[in-house]
């Protein structure tokens, strides 16, 4: 019998996970994307996910997990919470194996590989394609569902905004993409959209979906954002047309090396500085070292030693990319690479529960902030979306009932055509300021442009972008350290007096209002 | 290089389609379709008579062929836009033309409803019952493997000559999916797979064989055809 109705809007991997776990305690779910599940980010990811399975001989515990967890992301994670995540990051691997993710395995044991910020083997992997396989795998599971009637999807379907009263959310608006109709649907929201790839344009990684602009949407209205100075750049990126293509960490998991050509001569400097981890130093590390010891700000990954039989049952998906997007063969040739946005360790405020300040109003996956501190380990995303969309939905679970309104509704409000990435005058001072390295000089000119910017001619969605674009500056000035991902020559040190915290910043009064919060664990 | 691109729209499906030509200059022997489609609507939107133009409705996410969303017909052939370089596709003239896909109702310019292709997999049961619970095997890494690879993105039923929305053929975009299930099932679900199989996958099939080497995701769909085919319709029959 069913309960109540939840609207989950994003149907990558957040979503699918909080949407399995409702349907399967029979409540009811709107599962709403501007596109199909398969063309959701989390397809894109590649290496692997974490979970302390310990098949290698290894050693390895889920208390070393939680512990380069949190070092990794340089001590601002939230501890209960990678606890949570860490512990029930095996059971998460076994249940997708149960799903029938073909995940790498020698005669039925799973193979774990190495991955950046890790001693110990603990990467499951079905090739390089991991996303893509869980993503599959989780799009079946959640189809018996909707075979069932408990899951209804609006797979063309775009977040027009909130019904939020009396600090409780009551229902969610959209609207079809297709017919351009409005629909409201009532009941509890969980938001699983992803990262803010719209003020980025051309240099992340990720897809053109995943806009950001159900978070900004968010900062307009007065929620709070945390972290958002936290910008990881992937070490080992391509530029291919409009955007970067990602190589994963997995090239470096299996042996490839970085390399930076010094008088024509290769220099493993990585291996060099960092004789314990060497290639596989967290990604914030690894891409700050690039760009200060390359002079073109260009390294290479030379995977030419790899043994023959890595690349034809761990890699051979990757070495295909590489072959037909940047038309280089690793077997042969160096390939070269330098650091991409590839993930927002910031996002929507949220506490353990995966709550907003809103009742009924929550947000899982990259959206959101709670596991990756100030600097993401490879590995940890698939697995925090896994976690934090079953989070969120067993926290509902508990919360509604049959009382709560479904109605669907057709609804009338304005619509307006939005480029999926902000105007060059937002996006231009904002990525000259939140690079790799940064500096207050820098960010505070910036800033000044942003808040000089006249809005008068952009659409909402531009101007709610502006607007988080100043969050953003705002927070990467405010924490004068170097933390994780946030590097500045003004403050090359980190201040754990000061800045051992998250950063939290509201929009009130037309003011950006940020503090800072310790652990609450 | 300027290239004169043209594009088959529609402002709604209601409407008539018509063809609207842009100018488009590329420096750059690398720029795709996908490219050129995101620039122009950037731009002034400005056709090759002159005339200023909504903008262009397509479906892209991940520019990199990963996820299908940027499907249409490029020169008569389907392909994923963010795939076929424009140097590639264009004649000598420069002329590029593109299409939505025509195996889908138009929504608007580019995009179509392609929501038949998941209708199909909810009829065929493409999934594993929860309590069905698969376990792991090296034997049966591959299958799997490129089964969970498919992007739905219809290309290889936009080339079919046998698949129409809405008849009983589904087309290997339900047979990449299905290959996989054929790992996981147990004999009794196996027999109720095999009837859908047989009346949705293989007897509408001509096996003209024109979706080989169609496919954006590099899947090798004869491969897994031959061995769904002999599992579902043959091997049962020898004991």
């Amino acid at each position: 019998m069913s309960t109540f109705t939840v609207n989950v809007i994003g149907a990558g991997l957040a979503g699918l996970s909080a949407s399995l776990e409702l349907s399967r305690n029979n409540i009811h779910v709107n599962l709403v994307s501007a596109q199909p599940s398969e063309r959701a980010q989390s397809v894109m990811a590649e290496g692997g996910i974490n979970a302390a399975m310990n098949t290698m001989g290894d050693d390895d515990t889920t208390r070393e997990h939680f512990d380069d967890t949190l070092k990794g992301g340089a001590f601002i994670g939230e501890k209960e919470s990678i606890e949570g995540m860490t512990e029930n990051a095996p059971l998460i691997v076994e249940e997708l194996i149960k799903l029938g993710v073909p995940f790498n395995n020698e005669n039925g044991k799973i193979s774990l590989r190495y991955f950046g910020g890790q001693k110990k083997r603990r990467t499951a992997f079905s090739r390089s394609s991991t996303g893509k396989l869980i993503m599959s795998a989780m799009i079946d599971a959640v189809r018996q569902y909707e075979a069932r009637g408990l899951v209804r999807r609006f797979p063309h379907h775009i977040f027009e905004g909130l019904d939020i009263r009396d600090n409780g959310c009551s229902a969610v608006l959209i609207r079809d993409n297709y017919s351009l109709k409005a629909l409201r649907l009532e009941g509890p929201v969980i938001l699983a959209t992803g990262g803010m790839n719209s003020l980025f344009p051309g240099l992340t990684t990720g897809t053109t979906v995943n806009t950001g602009d159900v978070t900004s949407y968010l900062y307009s209205i007065g929620l709070p954002l945390s972290n958002l100075e936290f910008i990881q750049f992937h070490p080992t990126t391509a530029k291919i047309e409009g955007k970067r293509c990602l190589i994963s960490e997995a090239a470096r998991g299996e042996g490839g090396r970085l390399m930076i050509l010094r008088d024509g001569k290769p220099w493993y400097f990585m291996e060099e500085k960092y004789p314990e981890l060497g290639n596989l130093m967290p990604r914030d590390v690894t891409s700050r070292e690039i760009v200060m010891n390359s002079e073109d700000g260009y390294a290479f990954i030379d995977m030419t030693g790899l043994p023959s039989d890595t690349w034809k049952n761990k890699l051979s998906d990757m070495r295909e990319q590489m072959i037909s997007l940047l038309g280089s063969d690793p077997v042969k040739d160096y390939i070269r690479i330098s650091p991409g946005i590839h993930y927002f360790m910031g996002g929507i405020y949220v506490d353990k529960n995966h709550k907003t300040t809103v009742d009924g109003l929550y947000a899982a996956g990259e959206c959101a902030c709670r596991y990756h501190g100030g600097n993401r380990l490879g590995g940890n995303s698939m697995l925090g979306a896994l976690y934090g969309g079953k989070v969120a939905a067993s926290s509902i679970e508990g919360t509604y009932s049959a009382a709560t309104g479904n109605r669907i509704e057709e609804i009338d409000i304005p619509y307006e055509y939005t480029d999926f990435v902000a105007p060059s005058c937002v996006t231009d001072p904002l990525v000259s300021a939140v690079g790799i390295i940064r500096d207050g000089q820098t960010m505070e000119a910036s800033l000044r442009t942003l808040n000089e910017t006249d809005p008068s001619s952009f659409t909402e969605a531009d101007r709610r972008r502006l607007l988080l674009s100043r969050a953003i500056l705002t927070s990467a000035i405010m924490r004068k350290e170097s933390r994780g991902a946030h590097y500045r020559t003004d403050y090359p040190n980190k201040d754990d007096v000061n800045f051992k915290a998250k950063s939290v910043i509201t929009y009130t009064d037309g003011r950006h209002e940020l503090k800072y919060e310790g652990d609450e664990s | 290089m300027n290239y004169k691109i043209t594009i088959l729209r529609k402002k709604s499906s209601e409407e008539p389609s018509y063809e609207q030509t842009f100018a488009f200059e590329s420096s750059d022997d690398a720029q795709t379709v996908a490219a050129a489609l995101i620039l122009i609507n950037r731009s002034d939107l400005i056709d090759i008579e002159g005339k200023k133009a909504d903008p262009i409705a397509w479906e892209c996410s991940c520019l990199q062929k990963k996820c299908g969303a940027c499907a249409m017909v490029i020169n008569g052939k389907p392909g994923l836009a963010c795939d076929t370089k424009l140097k590639e596709a264009a004649d000598k003239n420069g002329n590029i033309r593109i299409e939505p896909l025509r195996k889908f109702p138009t929504v608007r310019d580019l995009i179509c409803d392609r929501s038949i292709l998941w209708e199909n997999l909810k009829i065929i049961k493409a999934w594993i019952e929860d309590g069905d619970d698969v376990t792991l095997k090296e034997d049966k890494e591959t299958v799997l493997f490129d089964a969970g690879r498919c992007l739905q993105c219809g290309c290889c039923l936009e080339i079919c000559p046998n698949f129409y929305a809405g008849g009983k053929l589904m087309g290997m975009s339900a047979m990449v999916p299905v290959s996989g299930m054929l790992q996981k099932l147990t004999p009794q679900q196996s027999k109720e797979l095999r009837k859908l199989y047989s009346k949705h996958i293989y007897n509408g099939c001509g096996k003209s064989f024109s979706c080989r080497d169609i496919c954006p995701a590099g899947l090798d769909i004869e491969k897994l055809m031959v061995n769904s085919n002999a599992v579902m319709l043959w091997k049962h029959l020898i004991k």
